[in-house]
């Protein structure tokens, strides 16, 4: 019987692999499949029966009925308006900053200091051992009082915590273009340091700064210890906050959250598949 | 001897290469550095700025000790079981040819390990609270959980497992693709069966990472706040959960430095949990270039 190769790839049909000869490797094959279906159903009912069920709670009324209500009802609810601006504006001040200090300093060391390279992937890493509700005590304790009274602080604290996978980001961006040639070509040719940054370097990062982007903004959106420590009403404070009347809207709210993050990183995903596999991420929302 | 002019000119670029670095170095030493000094220090004064030990002291204690003792638990649990489990998970990723499901796997894990904090407990809420759906089946099936099941220790570690193993998957996969055919096919070769190619190949080169990779999950279940925050309302002792609480005022007022002795003993574990990480990091480096 001829296999046709797209059948035998579906796994409808058993032991169609093309290493397995002899009765017992087909068998070792088919238990491989069995556990790995096993393995693969059960992680995909843990992680989707939560959204089922989040999704559910969130389109149900106490009748029992199906309405978007809570949806539509998102923007009128008392205090989200204020809490998601805030929010905006955070996300917007800790990228600035980000992109700021991290582009040029990654850029700099890959193309000047390769060696401090080393160094600069455990700096960076440092983040990742201060746990942020300890970070935030240390914070209200020594900084100045004109930074306490601003919200803005949090900004400059997020830029902190999203330091380990900006930098990772970014230093993944530029390991993958060789930016020393690059430079080196540009100058050559007469362009100066800005142009070669922002005419040369930049549109090869293009899919790194986005990931760094996209990734800060989903920290900012969903940090909470920072701010409910800080006193400041963002968005998971507000969230935390609504009661028994509103547990539809933020249920609402926290649905969305997850299906915009996953928008985004679907689309970054396609953008730059490639790269994006191997990269890991980490988000200090937890 | 060289004179003191060219000893300057050798020093410029130098000192030129290291001032470009220097906003990055001033920002992460007043954001990161002083911060965290602050907290060591202030775990050692009384609230007037005086040396004492009594925070350390009272930190020590119940309830505190309790907490810590809590804390550790739940972050050993949510480290081990999400560690096993990811690998199980990476593997079968990583053995399938399918594309569509690597990728999916891949965004989703992407998703779900940045999806922590307060959106999670609401997920978990609808799913497993005394009304929750999850619930409402398990009664059907005779399996009744208690009412508050979700917001005792099995309860968050589980909500935990939601971020920790989606980790494990995105930071182990890199070391399973380092696994090369060629071992496998030589060890086949030398007739080896699968069980002993893994014993003897497979096992001690990715043990290292998998290692690792578990510490660092170790370190992120330690340290997360939200989650347990926004779940249990202080139902367990967790020592974030305490530390917000003292930091909030819930406690006696001018407990602060309590607080940063808690956080202090939290640093400490942190900087093991780094410093063996780094360690292993390096010995997984050996056999896995990535």
């Amino acid at each position: 019987m001829v296999v046709p190769v797209a059948a035998a790839d579906t796994g409808l049909l058993r032991g169609g692999h093309p290493s397995a000869g002899g009765r017992s490797a087909r068998r070792s094959w088919r238990d491989i499949r069995a556990w790995r279906g096993i393995v693969l159903g059960l992680t995909g009912v843990f992680f989707l029966l939560p959204l089922y069920a989040a999704l559910r709670f969130a389109l149900e009324n106490n009748l029992g009925h199906l309405t978007l209500a809570a949806f539509s009802a998102i923007p009128h609810t008392t205090g989200f308006m204020p809490a998601f601006l805030l929010s905006v504006r955070l996300a917007a001040v800790t990228m600035a900053i980000t992109m700021a200090l991290m582009v040029p300093t990654t850029i700099y060391v890959h193309v000047k200091h390769p060696k401090l390279r080393v160094a600069f992937d455990a700096i960076t890493f440092l983040p990742v051992g201060v746990p942020p509700i300890v970070l935030v005590i240390g914070v209200l304790q020594s900084a100045p009082f004109v930074l306490k009274s601003t919200p803005y602080l949090l900004s400059l604290e997020y830029v902190i915590l999203a330091m380990p996978f900006a930098y990772r980001s970014l230093d993944a961006g530029l390991g993958a273009i060789d930016p020393k040639t690059l430079v080196e070509a540009s100058r050559s040719l007469g362009g100066g340091w800005l142009s070669t940054l922002w005419r040369v370097i930049a549109p090869n990062l293009r899919s790194a700064f986005l990931s760094a982007m996209i990734l800060t903004l989903a920290l900012v959106f969903g940090e909470f210890t920072m701010a409910s420590i800080d006193l400041y009403t963002t968005l998971p404070v507000w969230v935390v906050s609504t009661d028994s009347i509103t547990a539809h809207v933020s249920m609402a709210v926290s649905f969305l959250s997850l299906a915009l993050t996953w928008v985004l990183l679907l689309a970054l995903s396609s953008v730059d598949r490639r790269r994006f596999r191997r990269r890991v991420i980490i988000v200090e929302g937890t | 001897m060289p004179s003191r002019t060219s000893r300057l000119g050798q020093l410029r670029p130098r000192l030129r290469g290291m001032l470009a670095l220097a906003p990055f170095a001033i920002y992460v030493a007043l954001f990161l550095v002083v911060p965290t000094i602050a907290v060591v220090v202030g775990a050692f004064q009384t609230p007037a700025g005086r040396f004492t030990l009594s925070n350390i002291a009272v930190a020590a204690h119940a309830p505190y000790s309790n907490g810590f003792v809590e804390s550790l638990e739940l972050a050993l649990v949510t480290s081990v079981v999400p560690g096993i489990l990811g690998v199980f998970v990476a593997y079968a990723v990583h053995t399938s040819r399918r594309r569509l499901l690597r990728r999916v796997v891949f965004t989703a894990s992407g998703v779900f390990a940045n999806f922590g904090g307060v959106p999670l407990a609401f997920l978990f809420i609808a799913t497993l609270s005394a009304t929750g759906v999850a619930t409402v089946w398990l009664k059907d099936l005779s399996i009744s959980l208690t009412s508050r099941w979700l917001f005792t220790f099995p309860g968050v570690a589980l909500v935990y497992m939601y971020f920790q193993v989606p980790l494990m998957v995105l930071i182990v996969t890199p070391a399973l693709n380092g696994l090369r055919p060629a071992w496998r096919e030589a060890s086949e070769n030398l007739g080896a069966r699968s069980r002993q190619y893994w014993r003897c190949v497979g096992a001690p080169v990715l043990a290292p990472t998998v290692l690792g990779c578990t510490l660092l999950l170790f370190g992120f279940g330690l340290s997360a706040y939200a989650t347990a925050r926004a779940l249990t309302a202080g139902t367990i002792p967790l020592t974030p959960i305490q530390i917000g609480d003292v930091m909030n005022g819930n406690v006696i007022a001018g407990q602060q430095n309590v607080g940063m002795a808690l956080g202090l003993g939290l640093i400490v574990v942190m900087a093991i949990v780094l410093v063996l990480y780094t360690l292993l990091q390096r010995r997984a480096s050996r056999w896995l270039s990535q």
